[in-house]
């Protein structure tokens, strides 16, 4: 039985002026290895959760636990080196080289240059560009879709159990998308990494997620398999989000 | 006016000798103070705030009631000339230095500090190189205004090509003001290109930073 990855107990965070709760009362438990997409439209809270896994938000109250250690008592910045944490505006070091930015956890966890450097080409060739065309080269001589392939090989620079991301195809057109979505798959199975995906794509979400967690506003209304949510969507506001894609899909069918 | 020159050249090179002792002088200090100020405005941004208002208020001063108002504390002289030029170049310095590591891209520092960097990290290793053309252009800013203030300096007995300049207006010698103005551009672009050239050299990549 795989331990639990990442445990969420009546979790709630409300942002000083605001009316209600970003995120409110949330529980919730993932398993190592699993794939988590977490679906919502924007200003549902799924980004605030997503940042308080690695302490970037605090909660208000509530308790998140990662591999069986509370986080509350770690040093946050211990913390983060440990955890991938990708996002969408990607956020490569724009003066540093491709090499240079997926060295980044690496050398501040002070790994002598030859492990670096040989992770570093491993992890570029895994993401799927080639080290020897690629390591050298500046972020802005990348395209969009190379540059978060090169966000992801910097956020798996030393193999975090737990990868957090941030809606990181949002802005990245829909081909590319698709060949990042497979991609991130095939890296998951291979590596096991533990993976919080946001996203407000709802085929993003059912494609890519071992369960998918829907949420909205500021609680999760259904947390199961795509298969699951999709046969018993668990209140209203699921079956219309269901009831959009199947419009989205008959849109196409009557268009064919 | 060439003639001037040969006349009086000692007294003209003495006076930008001077000129170029107390700018020196001047910039070190002030380059050295903006920089723990920055330290501290940027891990204390309560601190930083109270900082830049109190030095635009002291910036709107006049340098001469500045220069005047000083006398009483530290007398005629070098010592309250330099005080003055260092406090004006904090508000040129520390305002180009912390909007410039505040300026960088905000995804960039949100990538920085979720990958595990401290505060100090994330200073050093991302926002400083990131602003540096900013930086820059506030030392660059500053060179040029402490060239131009000192020559007021020279009110107070703290030397100069000022004193070239004021002679020059006191007995409408139009040779001594216009070889003051000389020296004193002169000494300005000087060093304002030195400090190009200081920036091309420790900022090599920057031609191939930047976007196409």
């Amino acid at each position: 039985m795989a331990q639990a990855a990442v445990v969420f107990e009546n979790v709630s965070k409300r942002f000083p002026g605001a009316n209600y709760a970003a995120v409110n009362q949330v529980s919730f438990s993932v398993q190592e290895g699993e794939f988590i997409t977490i679906l919502g439209s924007s200003g549902c809270g799924k980004t605030t959760l997503l940042k308080m896994v690695n302490r970037l938000y605090e909660p208000d109250s509530g308790t998140i636990t990662l591999f069986g250690k509370g986080i509350a008592t770690q040093n946050p910045v211990q913390l983060r080196r440990n955890i991938g944490y990708v996002i969408q505006q990607i956020g490569l070091f724009p003066h540093m080289t491709i090499e240079q930015n997926v060295a980044t956890v690496p050398s501040l966890l002070g790994w002598d240059n030859k492990k670096t450097r040989e992770r570093c080409h491993q992890l570029l060739e895994l993401v799927g560009l080639p080290a020897a065309e690629f390591s050298p080269r500046f972020p802005h001589q990348l395209s969009g879709g190379q540059q978060q392939r090169a966000g992801l090989a910097r956020a798996l620079a030393t193999q975090p159990p737990l990868l957090l991301m941030d809606e990181p195809f949002g802005a990245i057109d829909a081909i590319t998308r698709l060949g990042l979505q497979d991609e991130l798959l095939r890296l998951q199975k291979q590596l096991g990494t533990t993976i919080l995906f946001v996203t407000h794509d709802i085929n993003e979400a059912f494609r890519l997620g071992d369960r998918v967690m829907v949420m909205n506003e500021g609680q999760i209304s259904q947390f199961e398999t795509p298969k699951n949510i999709l046969h018993h969507p668990a209140d209203p506001f699921v079956a219309r989000l269901i009831a959009s894609a199947r419009q989205q899909e008959a849109f196409w069918e009557d268009l064919a | 006016m060439i003639a001037f020159w040969v006349k009086q050249q000692d007294k003209l090179l003495q006076a930008l000798m001077e000129h170029l002792v107390l700018t020196a002088q001047a910039l070190a200090i002030s380059l050295a103070l903006a920089a723990l100020l920055t330290l501290v405005a940027m891990l204390l941004p309560r601190t930083g705030q109270l900082l830049m208002q109190v030095f635009s208020v002291l910036y709107a001063v006049p340098s001469m009631a500045l220069l005047a108002l000083m006398i009483p504390f530290t007398g005629l002289g070098q010592t309250t000339a330099l005080i003055v030029l260092v406090v004006y170049n904090q508000y040129l310095l520390l305002r180009s230095f912390i909007e410039g590591l505040r300026g960088v891209d905000a995804a960039v520092q949100q990538a920085a500090l979720g990958m595990g960097m401290t505060r100090l990290q994330m200073l050093w290793r991302v926002q400083l190189p990131l602003a540096l053309p900013s930086i820059f252009t506030g030392i660059r800013l500053a060179i040029i205004s402490t060239v131009s203030i000192a020559t007021i300096a020279a009110v107070i007995n703290a030397g100069g090509l000022g004193r070239i300049l004021f002679d020059g207006l006191r007995t409408l010698n139009t040779y001594k003001i216009l070889w003051g103005s000389i020296l004193s551009c002169v000494l300005a672009l000087g060093l304002d290109g030195l400090c190009k050239l200081a920036m091309r050299l420790m900022h090599p990549k920057q031609g191939r930073s930047n976007p196409q």
